[in-house]
């Protein structure tokens, strides 16, 4: 065993004669579970916002529903401040603030589902509208799985996140959870408001009638 | 309060960022999104309209993901490693846009050709 090896044994949790390589770029393992599941992550929604594209470039009845963007802007103005809170927490965690990164990260949490209930409530007026996974009035029945299927998956993102930062949250009050821990669900967090900066412009956006 | 899970030596305090330069990325972005939904009032052509709105929305991600997510304080490699490999992913995507535009305008295949005998 190498000097340095025996120096990284000494300083790590692995049990000795373990081998552990090196760690090129100083990644807790938390984290870098975190960013390789939020890489595969992009690519899944990166995945169905461009097959979406795919079938409204190629659909010349492509429907245009939305005529207000009210709800929209009041969803994303929710989830970057969710973001700026999270960051808030998990910044308080650093500085050993157990009771302001709690306090933040609830704050983060209720604001997801605020979030997650205008979106529901979105879903609602235009499954109320006739809007289907097949069919709906205005035009191509493809805008119906295709505008579901891509919201559907960030509400579930966004639902998963809630029940995270509840969980993360409290067993961070109760003392087992570490500011690395807290970092980690914020970096999910921050991922879930990135994919809506996508979700709003191509989904929403571009959909609204004119 | 406790003792801080940070010290102030250490690598990881990079991540403590101050709270004004959150607020100032948070303005940004919101400034960004604002851009976005007023490009959505113009009247401008589809494609157009999501020309810019991509360019907003990729800024709006590269705010996020280099300061928001801190990955801008990690070492250079592991920055490297996910912008590389994610463009990579990303980017391989596209291939499919020429198979787009011929559902559009129904050229080559579901043309049929001159002289071609139907079945």
């Amino acid at each position: 065993m190498s000097q340095a090896d025996m120096t990284m044994a000494a300083h790590s949790h692995h049990p000795p004669g373990m081998t552990v390589g090196l760690e090129p770029f100083v990644v807790p393992a938390k984290k870098m579970a975190m960013w390789l599941f939020i890489i595969a992550d992009a690519a899944t929604f990166a995945g169905c916002l461009v097959a979406y594209g795919f079938l409204r470039n190629g659909t010349p009845d492509w429907p245009r529903p939305f005529h207000s963007m009210t709800n929209a802007v009041l969803m994303t103005f929710i989830l970057l401040t969710s973001s700026l809170t999270m960051l808030l927490g998990v910044r308080a965690a650093k500085a050993a603030d157990r009771a302001g990164a709690f306090r933040w990260t609830m704050i983060t949490m209720v604001l997801g589902i605020i979030f997650a209930a205008l979106h529901i409530r979105e879903w609602l007026a235009l499954i109320d509208e006739g809007m289907t996974l097949s069919h709906n009035p205005w035009g191509s029945g493809l805008f119906g799985s295709a505008f579901f299927s891509i919201t559907g998956l960030h509400l579930l993102h966004v639902t998963g996140g809630v029940i995270a930062l509840l969980i993360i949250g409290l067993s961070w009050k109760a003392g087992h959870r570490t500011a690395e821990d807290l970092e980690t669900a914020g970096l999910y967090w921050h991922f879930v408001d990135l994919v809506w900066m996508f979700v709003v412009p191509f989904v929403y956006l571009l959909n609204m009638a004119h | 309060m406790d003792a801080p899970d940070v010290h102030p030596n250490s690598p990881e305090a990079k991540y403590t960022d101050s709270a004004g330069k959150y607020y100032v990325i948070y303005v940004c972005l919101l400034i960004l999104a604002g851009i976005q939904f007023y490009i959505a009032t113009l009247n401008l052509d589809t494609t157009a309209m999501f020309a810019r709105m991509l360019f907003v929305a990729v800024a709006e991600a590269g705010l996020a993901i280099m300061f928001f997510m801190h990955l801008w304080a990690e070492k250079r490699g592991f920055l490297l490693f996910v912008v590389i490999f994610t463009g990579f992913v990303l980017l391989a995507m596209q291939y499919g846009w020429t198979d787009s535009n011929r559902m559009d305008v129904g050229a080559p295949y579901s043309q049929t050709k001159p002289g071609a005998v139907q079945q």
